[in-house]
């Protein structure tokens, strides 16, 4: 079995908390006691409806206002694939948490209130989950019930997302019409909308395909901690432990370790003490070179055939997530896989309009929740990639110095002297 | 293009090692909770996979409420002997005469919520600066909200409305002094995870996960196991029944359920057929309002 994550966004109130629960409720996972919590806190509508977005707003406040402001998981399986939900936010002040969701996403259904249409945080919502990377989007025409289930309704917005979309780099998009209320087209096909004739949300949610979402051509072993027992048994054992974050790692592969530059092979590859025929990923594992080199947390083991430069210096796209704004010189903590370094901003060549994706040049500073384009030079040498190419070595987190919270979310665009890839902002 | 494929319950080990690892490289002083429950014993083995063949890099900590399950307790001991690895036990009781806290009294008394004292005491002691946990984002609707590393301010408190943004696979350790962090490996495992893992990795539990007689008191409709601890009224109903745990925890907060499981896929089984959730079924403590766990978390519960 394989798993799918995906998230549920889209502008407050379009129905992602319901939907969420909807999904659950029609897949029968949820328990008697949560629905005897739901139906005892009082909150049931005229039609004798429960509300469902109390099996995802967990919080007191989220309660009291009814509205989800941080992310909830929720996990469920069917025969077909296990399930983990990112439930986020739709207000624009808890965006942050909605990125948090989206990061791990391989999916983004994104809702649309029937009667609204299309609105600034759809379009926010969508460019992030595009940014981000994530591959497949679906777009749910939500609250059908309440424009009678008219197909011309439907038709008008899903015209009106095309139009908006055709600048994203997501290219995988599905549009279905449901009632997350009522359960049209979320479980079972809906029976008041005969003129759509496509899957169910599950239907589709069980087929995207996502084997093929992890990257296994280029290699990236960052290595987290060096494992040395120190005992009669194992006196000379050496095993860098990590994740093969991409590509494919067997024994006798001749590797280079960056920065550094020196070289060794492949002895071993282990997990858990038992040698494996290979890893890839997103496996843990445990290396074992057939040379004494120098090697800490921090650095990467790379094969030898892809010969790659490490860089101080990169273009990236910032969504920046912190209060205080930021400014050309702000000096930041940024954490790559398992390196931290210090960083500056260099400079901030633009900012992106969320609502057309146009350039905003001639900007002075960002503030909360803007999406930027920043160059960025690192105190130490780091192996990045453009974030299109390996989402899994392309993303970095900036850290502020004082607070140590973490403010921006990075993906790098462009490498020193690589050429531009097909960024469409 | 080429092809691989990794099963589900990989995919959750990797990840939760992942998360050990980051621990280990980003702490000075970190702690892993163990509690002598199938999510911990799970933890467990998670550790042994990424750290072998080396030692663990923190010691097994456990916060003894004095009210567990003797089972548990041998279990806890037998196994850091096997591993080989440090075991730290800390008691509420020392706790309760040290800081002349009272005891909890009443129909509901349970040590459960002490915990959080000899836990911060504990931390303090050895200055540790981050403590893993067994918590899963499924048990309960507050923990589902709880990032993977999450930052606790000098009294151990989690303030949901200021969580750090948490990006990818990278965790952000950073502290300030007095602060620490909580991590969970296992955030994205349910229940039945756990139980397909532990059968997986035939791993041993305490024999009380699986069915055996016992004499219990009726309490709210949940079966107590009987003890010197638990507050007991002339009136309480007992009976015996055929009984299994779904957690284990402080015997006077975690309730049995009528089961004849014995083994690991009969577990399974009746898992898969479950109406009511895992803390529904056994968690006193749950029940008393509606956000009683987000409360206890943000007054420094694991
Ligand atoms: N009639 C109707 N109402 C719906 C439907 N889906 C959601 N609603 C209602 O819309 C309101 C908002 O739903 P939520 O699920 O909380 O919305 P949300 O998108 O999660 O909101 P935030 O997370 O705060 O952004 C609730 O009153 C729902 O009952 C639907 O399909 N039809
Ligand atoms: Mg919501």
């Amino acid at each position: 079995m394989d798993i799918l994550r995906f998230i549920t966004a889209g502008s407050v109130d379009d129905g992602k908390s319901t939907l969420i629960g909807r999904l659950l409720f029609d897949t029968k996972q949820i328990y008697l006691d949560q629905l005897e919590a739901i139906e005892s806190s009082g909150r049931v509508n005229e039609d004798g409806e429960m509300d469902l977005s109390l099996l995802t707003d967990g919080l007191k406040a989220e309660r009291e206002q009814g509205i989800t402001i941080d992310v909830a998981y929720k996990y469920f399986t069917t025969p077909k694939r296990k399930f983990i939900i990112a439930d986020a936010p739709g207000h624009i002040q808890y965006t942050r948490n909605m990125v948090t969701g989206a990061s791990n996403s391989n999916l983004s259904i994104i809702l649309v209130d029937a009667r609204n249409g299309v609105q600034e945080q759809t379009r926010r919502h969508s460019i992030i989950s595009s940014l981000l990377g994530i591959p497949h989007l679906v777009i749910c025409i939500n609250k059908m019930d309440l424009v009678g289930f008219d197909e011309s309704v439907y038709n008008q917005i899903v015209e009106d997302y095309k139009q908006f979309s055709k600048k994203l780099t997501s290219k995988d998009i599905t549009f279905i019409p449901v009632s997350a209320l009522k359960g049209d087209n979320i479980v079972d096909r809906s029976t008041a909308m005969p003129w759509y004739d496509g899957p169910s949300l599950l239907e589709h949610l069980e087929q995207v395909p996502v084997s093929q979402d992890f990257n296994l051509e280029d290699s990236r072993f960052p290595v987290q901690y060096v494992i040395r027992p120190h005992t009669h048994e194992h006196h000379d054992y050496r095993g860098y432990a990590g994740k093969v974050i991409s590509g494919i790692y067997r024994k006798g592969d001749k590797v280079v370790v960056l920065p550094s530059g020196q070289t060794s092979t492949i002895k071993s590859v282990e997990l858990g003490g038992k040698e494996l025929e290979e890893a890839f990923a997103p496996q843990s594992v445990v290396l074992q070179l057939e040379d004494d080199v120098d090697i800490s947390r921090g650095d990467v083991i790379v094969k030898q055939e892809e010969e790659l430069d490490v860089t101080k210096e990169f273009e990236a796209l910032v969504c920046w997530m912190n209060a205080k704004a930021l400014k050309p010189g702000a000096k930041l903590l940024l954490r790559h896989n398992s390196t931290e370094t210090r960083a500056v901003i260099r400079e901030i060549q633009y900012k992106v309009d969320v609502n057309t994706l146009d350039r905003i040049e001639d900007v002075d500073q960002v503030q909360l929740n803007d999406i930027c384009r920043v160059q960025v030079r690192t105190a130490t040498p780091l192996l990045v990639d453009p974030y299109l190419k390996n989402r899994s070595n392309g993303g970095f987190i900036l850290i502020d110095e004082t607070s140590f919270t973490t403010v921006g979310a990075g993906m790098v665009a462009i490498v020193s002297h690589e050429s531009e890839l097909n960024y469409m902002i | 293009m080429t092809k691989r494929y990794l099963d589900y319950l990989d995919q959750l080990e990797a990840e939760a090692i992942h998360i050990m690892r980051e621990v280990a490289g980003q702490f000075q002083k970190p702690a892993l909770l163990f509690s002598g429950g199938k999510d911990s014993i799970t933890l467990v083995r998670l550790a042994e996979k990424a750290f072998r063949p080396g030692k663990f890099p923190f010691p097994l900590v456990h916060i003894d409420t004095g009210h567990n399950f003797p089972e548990a307790i041998k279990y806890r001991d037998e196994l850091a002997e096997k591993l080989g690895e440090k075991l730290v036990v800390r008691h509420v009781e020392d706790t309760i005469k040290k800081q002349n806290l009272s005891e909890p009294v009443g129909r509901y008394a349970s040590r459960n919520g002490l915990q959080t004292y000899t836990l911060l005491e504990t931390i303090e002691e050895f200055g540790f600066d981050c403590c893993i946990g067994g918590a899963r984002r499924d048990e309960e609707k507050a923990r589902a909200k709880e990032r993977i590393f999450s930052v606790r301010d000098e009294f151990g408190q989690w303030d949901p409305k200021r969580q750090r943004p948490e990006l990818w696979n990278i965790y952000n350790g950073r502290i300030a002094q007095g602060e620490n962090v909580r991590a969970f490996p296992i955030s994205n495992w349910t229940e039945l995870d756990v139980w397909n893992y532990i059968k997986r990795e035939n791993i041993t539990l305490p024999n009380i996960y699986f069915t055996h007689e016992r004499e219990c008191l009726v309490r709210d409709g949940k079966l107590m196991a009987t003890s010197d601890f638990i507050y007991r009224e002339p009136e309480d109903e007992v009976v015996t029944r055929k009984v299994r745990f779904r957690t284990v925890g402080d015997m006077t907060c975690t309730a049995a359920v009528e089961s004849v499981a014995y083994d690991i896929d009969s577990v399974i089984a009746e898992i898969l057929d479950s109406k009511i959730s895992e803390r529904g079924a056994t968690r006193i403590d749950d029940k008393l309002t509606e956000t009683a766990m987000e409360d206890r978390k943000k007054g420094g519960y694991f």
